[in-house]
């Protein structure tokens, strides 16, 4: 059993695999192709721009691959800016591409939230889980508190929203459809909580 | 809604922390690792690794010291001390840190901010400012509180911020130590000029210091605080519930 953290040249990965590594699991950051479909799951991280993000995984022909595999029923995790990669489109400087894996876009949390918030939405908040039965929040529960970094959200995605938190008004922290899931917030940084939901997808595939 | 945090910040110098502490069931106090596992363990929100070394021998073990604590950490941890070029900042990403703070370098160089806010985003830019009062306002020092600037602590929290910096550590160089309460005055002004979150750090002596600032400081997200906490003179689990029984909003 073995999980992938895809490497795409996006954002730091040693958080996420010490995370993957304390909880036991045999994880490995790879770009490789053959690696990737030899994988049990895969797990898609990122931090930054969605445009860039996306193009280096066109680019790289990781894109295709991703959904191939996916379309065979792999599981998949997409966190943080790799959860936003899972949507049709986001509106982040532009109009760009996602992987169109979940129904959905990616929008500005400012304009949505009082203004009077802080933006980027950094911080421990609590999750309002609205589908208990999404395998990853196996080991979860409403209230659980994960961190967020993050200044886009994913809305017009109600249909598949697992868990979701607030932030003067609702944001999707949680989307899961079939085999594949996104995180808005780092479970890898969510402390005993988070790596939780780390452990419950690596049950999975 | 999000919560208010509780942050520890460990003082390291030359691989070792620096303000003595007493933890039962740690057979070594003085090691950042097992402590910052200890914290990440005890309710801590978050950690900030200080690194006060001043030679380059040991400026090297800091970044063998980081990776080892990142490791074993899974909360987010910040790392601030001589972060004076880009390839610090960088050094400290690729170590572990989730976010770098940088202080003196900044004010030499500005660019600093800007350059590692567009490189990696301003979430991971802290910018740490040692402020005292004089008779011009609230006045910023460097080098270990020594050296006066010509900033005023307010302004330079606003360029800070222009120039993309992600957060604000504000230390009070009149409260820090005397741990009779963290400095409202000086983090309202600050906190009042500028969007970014604001940590509060220096004066913590005990829990009512940490209710006092969330109450009257709606702005400030975060209060910080190093001996009272190594010294156990506060709990952060016992902290974190009392100010839960009071209102404040925190992940307990």
């Amino acid at each position: 059993m073995k999980t992938v953290i895809i490497d795409y040249g996006v954002g730091n990965l040693f958080s996420l695999s010490m995370g993957l590594r304390k909880i036991g699991e045999d994880a490995e950051i790879s770009s490789d192709k053959d690696k990737i479909r030899d994988a049990d799951r895969l797990i898609l991280p990122g931090v930054g721009a969605f445009e860039g993000a996306a193009n280096k995984l066109r680019e790289s022909g990781l894109s295709d691959l991703i959904k191939e595999e996916t379309a065979n029923g792999k599981p998949l995790m997409g966190i943080c800016l790799g959860m936003q990669l899972l949507f049709d489109e986001s509106y982040e400087y532009g109009i760009h591409n996602g992987l169109g894996l979940i129904k959905g876009k990616v929008v500005p949390l400012k304009g949505y939230v009082d203004e009077d918030l802080k933006i980027p939405h950094i911080g421990w908040n609590s999750l309002d889980i609205v589908k208990p039965e999404c395998p990853i929040f196996k080991y979860s529960e409403t209230g659980d508190h994960v961190y967020f970094v993050h200044s886009f959200y994913a809305t017009d995605c109600e249909k598949d929203t697992a868990a979701v938190t607030e932030y003067s008004r609702t944001v999707t922290a949680t989307v899961w459809k079939n085999n594949i899931y996104g995180c808005q917030f780092h479970p890898e940084k969510s402390g005993e909580k988070g790596l939780k939901i780390l452990k419950a997808f690596c049950e999975l595939g | 809604m999000i919560t208010k945090r509780i942050i520890p910040c460990l003082d390291v110098k030359n691989g070792r922390v620096v303000k003595g502490t007493k933890f039962e069931g740690l057979s070594d106090v003085s090691d950042p690792v097992s402590l910052a596992e200890f914290y990440s363990n005890s309710g801590a929100d978050e950690l900030v690794f200080y690194d006060i070394t001043a030679s380059s021998d040991g400026r090297r073990l800091i970044w063998d010291v980081l990776r080892r604590t990142a490791e074993n950490v899974f909360i987010p941890l910040t790392v601030g001390g001589g972060i004076n070029s880009i390839e610090d900042f960088d050094m400290a990403l690729k170590c572990g840190a989730d976010k770098v703070s940088v202080n003196s370098g900044a004010i030499a160089n500005p660019e600093i901010i800007s350059k590692s806010a567009e490189l990696y985003g301003s979430q991971c830019v802290v910018l740490s400012i040692d402020a005292k009062r004089t008779e011009s306002g609230f006045t910023v020092f460097t080098k270990g509180n020594r050296v006066r600037t010509e900033l005023d602590a307010v302004q330079w929290a606003k360029y800070g911020e222009s120039l993309g910096a992600g957060e604000i550590v504000l230390n009070s160089i009149d409260t820090d130590g005397v741990k009779d309460g963290f400095d409202i005055e000086m983090l309202k002004a600050v906190s009042d000029a500028v969007s970014i979150p604001v940590i509060a750090s220096g004066g913590a002596g005990k829990k009512e210091d940490f209710l006092e600032l969330f109450r009257t400081l709606e702005k400030v997200d975060a209060g910080l605080a190093a001996s009272v906490f190594h010294f156990g003179t506060i709990e952060i689990r016992d902290l974190k519930k009392y100010l839960a029984e009071n209102g404040i909003n925190m992940r307990i």
